[in-house]
């Protein structure tokens, strides 16, 4: 049995297997099928300071090895997170990473002050949602706007702060640097990338967003080639995420730089996938004799 | 709700229409959670997403369910493509299902098209109580028509193009049978413009009805918020989700 456990800016982790905001809700389903304790951690939906209702349906799509997404950050507001969510999710061995999300930074600033007061362990500041009109994809993709909503929220939280990057820009590099430079304590990525399908026989958006989120083995390579970059251009720790899939994923994303994985729509696949890419990668490190996962983030020799 | 994903043994297939099949599985711990109304979640080997599929049938004793679907896609041709003896991958049962009150003496199923299946857990609760109308295209689309009239109830077939039973829509049995009688419910699943007129007819004669619905849905258990469906809750406007809300909601709660 190796040592599956790591640690992200202070916290620690049984094993760096978290489910990623979004797909889990809060957790409460999935512990129907097992123990959330199995899990490194959980990000828990993408909360704002209101309850949002999110888009109109079809919010779903299927692609070619993945899917799109146009929820639209649907969530029951921080008031309620913090009162009736958080609670049942601090009863359980795991890491939580409280995913926020605002149409200003002020918004954002203002639902990070209210979860300082918590126990919550950890906050991922979504500047990449795709699915809304305001703020969301707006913060992520320019560095002055990044920096700017990190800057805000890390006054407003001593929290480790983690900052969960679009793959939608022209350089993640320099993203990644601005938020670091304006006080994050980690980045997350990849969120998903933004796409589109059309009904041909109707000539409609399959979505009625129109555009979503892509997400799904087919974007795995992109995430991969995403961490490795910012892995090498930033000097606090990357969670990668995108298109994990199974134990093996999971090894690569970390060889490539990541010190934790978050598994998102191979859960929709098989519920059970976050627990068995953690046997999956126990089992990978034992036949390679190595003690602890550590000791493989980021180890890849590149060419 | 309680639900189990596992991999089960598919101990009878058939093919009972142009691309419709019926699955009959062996999944004894399902079967008995199962209610009318409910769906299973079937993994598509290749597909990133599950396939929600309506149950046909609960079968408490032999703890079978049936399951009856139409190919669609790439998907549900994966499935069909399973035989008899083949494991099949299922999170089930899921959803919230038809309420069945043992006391109502009349009920009315209406199923259109492929959302016919449902409703013959219905008929085997509901038994001579019920009246069973099927909607479909043609002759070549209908199906279950005798399973329906085992269980007891009086069945009505209607086909868009005459070509088999009343030519027309299900509506319109449903008018003349209310204005003979009115029933205790209503239950219905089938296409949206169906389920409204359904809908809209209940509402001005005052009678019970319940609707299953279907949307493009991920996890199937209410997590990840991806079916959504406009409802109604205590005056308010509430997105309400398909796979736990749902499938089955209260015709008054859809906004249409």
């Amino acid at each position: 049995m190796a040592d599956l456990s790591v640690n992200i800016c202070g916290v620690d982790f049984k094993n760096p297997v978290i489910p990623a905001s979004g797909v889990f809700g809060y957790g409460r389903e999935y512990e129907e099928l097992f123990p959330l304790d199995k899990l490194g951690g959980i990000a828990t939906k993408g909360t704002t300071l209101h309850l949002r209702t999110g888009n109109l349906a079809p919010r779903i799509a299927e692609t070619p090895a993945g899917m799109l997404n146009s929820v639209g950050l649907q969530n029951p507001g921080i008031d309620h997170f913090i009162s009736t969510e958080l609670p049942y999710l601090l009863t359980k061995d795991l890491v939580v990473l409280a995913n926020i999300a605002g149409a200003t930074p002020e918004e954002c600033a203002e639902v990070a002050a209210k979860l300082d007061d918590t126990d919550v362990h950890m906050i991922e500041l979504n500047i990449s949602c795709p699915n809304v009109k305001q703020g969301g994809a707006a913060f992520g993709t320019s560095c002055e706007m990044a920096a700017e909503v990190t800057k805000k929220v890390r006054q407003a939280t001593k929290k480790p702060l983690v900052v969960k990057l679009s793959p939608n820009v022209t350089s993640i590099t320099d993203i990644a640097k601005a938020v670091e430079a304006a006080g994050a304590d980690a980045v997350s990525l990849i969120n998903t990338l933004l796409g589109m399908r059309i009904d041909v026989n109707t000539r409609r958006p399959i979505l009625r967003n129109n555009v979503g989120g892509m997400s799904g083995p087919a974007v795995f390579p992109i995430a991969v080639r995403m961490v490795w970059q910012v892995a090498n251009a930033v000097d606090i720790p990357v969670i990668g995420m995108g298109g994990v899939s199974s134990g093996k994923d999971a090894i690569e994303l970390m060889m490539a730089g990541a010190s934790a994985v978050q598994v998102g729509a191979a859960i929709f696949t098989d519920p059970y996938a976050p627990v068995k890419i953690v046997e999956e990668m126990n089992e990978f490190l034992d036949s390679k004799g190595i003690s602890s996962v550590k000791d493989i983030i980021g180890t890849v020799q590149p060419w | 709700m309680k639900y189990i994903q596992g991999n089960y043994i598919i101990s009878e297939k058939m093919a009972i229409a142009r691309n419709i099949y019926s699955f009959v599985i062996s999944c004894p711990e399902v079967a008995e959670l199962a209610c009318p109304g409910q769906f299973v979640h079937i993994r598509a080997k290749g597909y990133t997403l599950r396939r929600p599929i309506s149950i046909c049938g609960i079968d408490k004793t032999k703890g079978t369910l049936r399951i009856v679907f139409e190919i669609r896609g790439e998907g549900t041709e994966q499935i069909a493509g399973l035989n008899k003896g083949d494991l099949i991958d299922m999170l089930a049962p899921l959803g919230h299902g038809f309420t069945v009150y043992p006391d109502y003496k009349k009920v009315v199923l209406i199923g259109g098209g492929i959302g016919t299946p449902p409703m013959l857990p219905l008929a085997s609760a509901y038994g001579s109580k019920a009246v069973a109308i099927s909607g479909f295209r043609n002759a070549s689309a209908v199906i279950l028509q005798d399973d329906f009239k085992k269980t007891g109830a009086e069945t009505i077939l209607c086909t868009d193009d005459g070509s088999m039973g009343v030519h027309g829509f299900v509506t319109e049995p449903l008018q003349e049978l209310i204005s003979k009688e009115k029933p205790d419910a209503v239950y219905a699943c089938g296409p949206m413009p169906m389920l409204k007129g359904i809908a809209a007819i209940c509402k001005e004669n005052n009678v019970f009805c319940e609707i299953s619905l279907e949307e493009h849905m991920a996890c199937g258990i209410g997590a990840c918020l991806g079916c959504a469906c406009r409802t109604k809750r205590n005056d308010e406007e509430y997105f309400a989700h398909v796979c736990k809300d749902g499938p089955v909601f209260n015709a008054e709660e859809v906004l249409w």
